[in-house]
């Protein structure tokens, strides 16, 4: 069977499920909670300093749900911890003393001041916990004082406190980046400058879920007014994904080790995250939405697909999608697929040909012989992928590339299976120019 | 929910009685037989649409209502917008809603059902947005167009001639419509089995249709006795004719006087008259002749009344009934005992009562049914007719060409006689539907208008 341990910058785990800095982290009971469920290791919600913040007491999340009330997106405006800083130092220390063996991270936002980080470094430290997060990433309410968001958009800001956190701690140092940025590459290369021993990924996104078309009242609100929350949930995990394998590939930061959050749900979520480089995995909205025992199916899907795949640990397939993620410009451009539609699955629901007539190349046809009937015309199709994209039925549609000495009825031209991309194309006046 | 007491020994009483079962028991009998979606099941059904592209639904469906609109306006939570495109093909939209074969008809090409043998629910759904609009109808759906100055008479408040007067009043024509019954409806009123329309749905929908104004009903005057088409072709710019069958076919064999022998659309219609149907009467032992929708429905009801033993009797086998195979099982479940490949041979009678029917074996040989020489005697104190109804074409003092017993029309419903239409049941070639009928009526309307304005 698969070893699902985790060992991510000494910080040992059963399993890469860490539960992230959220609700579900927020004290004793529910981690202890986590634990008895299975999770591997938590992120505890995030520390500040004293008096302790006070969140409103009115809703602090709304969803974006699917018609069968499926959770698709989570917005909150909750803050960091809102008890003190001491009982949340004493509970720390209990917990992991009576959980040896589970991952136990401590999430932290403080001023940005030196003095801040060197008074809380060393109490955090004495709780035993495995490691610090800096939660750099909270696009709500805090960031607004200062911290959490406000500190993770300036990556001059990321350098310096991770330095501090460095300085004034032997723990192993996380940064939580925000995903409310123009460029990830930019926050990570200031964390690995700092010091910081990985990166977390993504926190969440600004949002607003809605509007009540009665009040005409943005959602969530507060006694008919709201702010912005942060979004996530499975809507976010392809925007993370991005982000993540930005990271992975950068040269710059190529190897530093990243913990990945956003929208994980399921096994597969997470393998996607692995795949793409990351050591550990975060899970908040899943279990907000369904409890902590969902830890327990995605640990055996995970084991079940390492299983069927031959991976024996989290390493063996640990970063296999990176060398995948390229620029645009080198894709190859010689590269030729064409649609197929399997006749024998077609329910005829006409989507694939309304959306390729409507919005597409115009390369499914309507019918045959004045009867339903929905097949690829190769000489129109460019292989663009929507009609399997929107066709409800599994498999109906697929891709088939063309082989070499094949010949490309849009273009007329023979496939010769070269590679040729975009920087070296007879179009691209800026191409490289071979001397 | 309890279920109710039957009266002790009632159910037993020999001969045709009434009161078989305690009045909770047929009140609960008769309710609604497919209750309606909530919000939450409408939303998730109508979810369940893949908004096909140039859907098979919409060409299943007499009337081409637009299906997959009006379910994706049910998932953008627009009702009024839903009902608008079912009501503006289909002004009964939700009387068919509750009454189609959809089986037959939109949810049998289903692309879902092709997948997943599954189909979209699309009668339950055309239920929820109808009586969502008809609960709260925000604004009216149809406006007139200005009035032409052109009056038409239609005969027969039924599907058809409602269909009818509804699209001529709101091209500006003003309608007058006769109607034999003491009450609109036509088939609607009289002809459904009451579990399929209860709480007055048929009245409330009429009365709404009528809401649109330029529609005058005359109840209780039947064509050829208090009026006639002579004199309406005379007196009106055009004449629509949706009178229905008024005949109800023969066994082909002798029929005695019997107490208990009659036509399952009698029984049908006293028990949809009825105000209290535990004084409805019915057959302990009820034998139901034929296999469209009407059997069933005469079969279901009695047993729904406490008769103790129904049987249906077909003479072919179940694929070849007219009832569609939902509403066979439905017979079934109900408790409904269907007996294939037999017709009748004898009625039989004793005192002037009925006491049962003997049958023969029939078998098909070469596409042709033959009797096969055996024969069976069902015991019974009420056999129902229901091997099919015919147009009576006597009221007639015109002569109209007919086809096969039926008004012949062209495909706009235009008969023989160029200021008369006809559609629903009396005109030839159709499939005796309600829905269709509403078609009927629609383009012969558009038919009518176009002839007046040419």
């Amino acid at each position: 069977m698969a070893d699902l341990s985790s060992n991510f910058l000494g910080i040992k785990s059963p399993n890469p499920f860490w539960l992230a800095s959220a609700p579900p982290t927020d004290k004793e009971y529910n981690v202890v909670r986590a634990f008895e469920a299975g999770w591997g290791g938590v992120v505890w919600k995030t520390l500040g300093e004293d008096p302790h913040v006070v969140n409103v007491s009115g809703p602090r999340y709304a969803t974006l749900m699917g018609p069968d009330r499926r959770v698709q997106g989570l917005n909150n405006i909750e803050l960091i911890t809102d008890r003190s800083l001491a009982i949340n130092l004493e509970e720390i220390a209990r917990v992991k003393r009576n959980w040896p063996d589970r991952a136990v991270v401590v999430s932290l936002m403080v001023p940005c001041q030196e003095e801040s980080w060197k008074r809380i470094l060393p109490m955090v430290e004495d709780t035993g916990a495995d490691g610090i997060e800096l939660n750099f990433g909270c696009p709500h309410g805090m960031s607004e004082r200062g911290m959490g968001a406000a500190v993770g958009q300036v990556p001059e800001y990321i350098e310096m406190v991770t330095r501090w956190c460095k300085q004034y701690s032997k723990m192993p140092v996380i940064v939580k980046l925000t995903p409310n940025i123009t460029d990830i590459r930019f926050p990570a290369r200031a964390a690995k400058a700092g010091g910081a021993d990985a990166v977390s990924l993504i926190n969440t996104i600004n949002s607003i879920m809605g509007v009540d078309l009665d009040t005409m009242i943005m959602s969530p609100s507060t006694g008919g007014k709201g702010s912005h929350g942060g979004y996530c949930g499975p809507a976010v995990k392809p925007i993370a994904l991005n982000m993540v394998a930005e990271i992975a590939r950068d040269p710059q930061t190529a190897g530093l080790p990243i913990s990945g959050i956003g929208g994980i749900s399921t096994w597969r979520d997470a393998a996607e995250y692995i795949a793409l480089g990351c050591g550990t995995v975060q899970v908040c909205t899943a279990a907000m939405v369904y409890g902590f025992r969902i830890v327990e199916d995605m640990i055996s899907g995970l084991s079940n697909f390492m299983d069927q795949k031959g991976y024996a640990s989290i390493a063996d397939f640990q970063g296999s999608a990176v060398p995948t993620v390229s620029d645009w410009r080198y894709l190859n451009l010689k590269h030729i697929d064409k649609a197929v539609i399997n006749q024998d699955l077609c329910i005829q629901c006409g989507r694939c040909h309304v959306a390729c007539e409507d919005t597409s190349h115009q390369a499914i046809t309507a019918f045959k012989d004045g009867q339903r009937h929905y097949e690829v015309k190769e000489e129109e199709c460019v292989g663009c992928n929507l009609c399997v994209s929107i066709c409800p039925v599994p498999s109906c549609i697929t891709m088939k590339s063309l082989k070499p000495g094949e010949v490309d009825t849009r273009t007329g031209e023979t496939v010769t299976g070269e590679y040729q991309n975009w920087t070296t194309h007879p179009n691209n006046p800026m191409r490289e120019v071979t001397a | 929910m309890n279920r109710p007491i039957e009266k002790p020994g009632a159910l037993d009483l020999p001969g045709i009685a009434a009161g078989r079962l305690a009045p909770e028991s047929c009140a609960l009998n008769f309710t609604d037989a497919h209750p309606p979606l909530n919000p939450l099941q409408a939303l998730l059904e109508a979810e369940r649409c893949y908004y096909c592209y140039n859907a098979p639904c919409i060409e299943a469906c007499p009337t081409g209502i637009d299906i997959p609109h009006f379910i994706q306006r049910i998932a953008q939570d627009n009702v009024l917008g839903a009902a608008e495109t079912i009501l503006d093909a289909n002004v009964l939209g939700g009387m068919c809603a509750r009454v189609c074969p959809t089986e037959n008809l939109c949810e049998g090409s289903c692309v879902r059902q092709t997948n997943e043998s599954k189909p979209v629910e699309i009668g339950l759904l055309q239920r929820f947005a109808t009586d969502a609009y008809f609960a709260a109808p925000s604004k009216p759906i149809f406006t007139r167009a200005a009035p032409s100055g052109r009056r038409i008479a239609v005969v027969g408040a039924g599907p058809a001639g409602l269909s009818a007067a509804h699209r001529l009043a709101a091209l500006g024509h003003d309608v007058v419509v006769f109607e034999a019954h003491s009450k609109p409806g036509g088939l609607n009123e009289y002809g459904l089995a009451r579990y399929k329309t209860p709480d007055g749905f048929a009245q409330r929908e009429i009365e709404w249709l009528l809401s649109i104004g330029g529609i005058e009903i005359q109840c209780g005057k039947q064509l050829g006795r208090d009026i006639t088409l002579s004199g309406l072709v005379e007196q009106y710019d055009a004449v629509f004719l949706g009178m229905g069958l008024a005949g109800v076919n023969s066994l082909g064999i002798a029929e005695q006087q019997l107490v208990g022998l009659q036509a399952a659309v009698d029984f049908i219609a006293e028990l949809r008259q009825a105000k209290d149907l535990s004084a409805v009467p019915v057959g302990r032992r009820v034998v139901v002749i034929g296999g469209g929708m009407t059997a069933v429905d005469a079969a279901v009801q009695a047993k729904k009344l406490g008769a103790r033993e129904v049987t249906m009797v077909y003479r072919r086998g179940a694929e070849a009934m007219s009832a569609s195979a939902y509403e066979q099982q439905w017979a079934q479940i109900n408790g409904v005992t269907i007996r294939h490949w037999a017709a009748p041979r004898e009625i039989l009678g004793s005192d002037g009562f009925v006491t049962g029917a003997v049958f023969a074996v029939t078998r098909d040989e070469n596409g042709k049914l033959v009797e096969t020489g055996e024969t069976f005697t069902l015991e019974a104190d009420m056999v129902l007719k229901a091997i099919g109804q015919s147009f009576v074409a006597e009221p007639l003092d015109l002569s109209l060409a007919l086809e096969k017993g039926r008004i012949a029309t062209d495909p706009s419903g235009q008969t023989s006689h160029q200021k008369i239409w006809a559609g629903g049941d009396c005109r030839a070639g159709g499939l005796d539907l309600t829905v269709e009928a509403v078609e009927h009526g629609k383009q012969a309307a558009i038919a009518i208008d176009a002839a007046l304005r040419a």
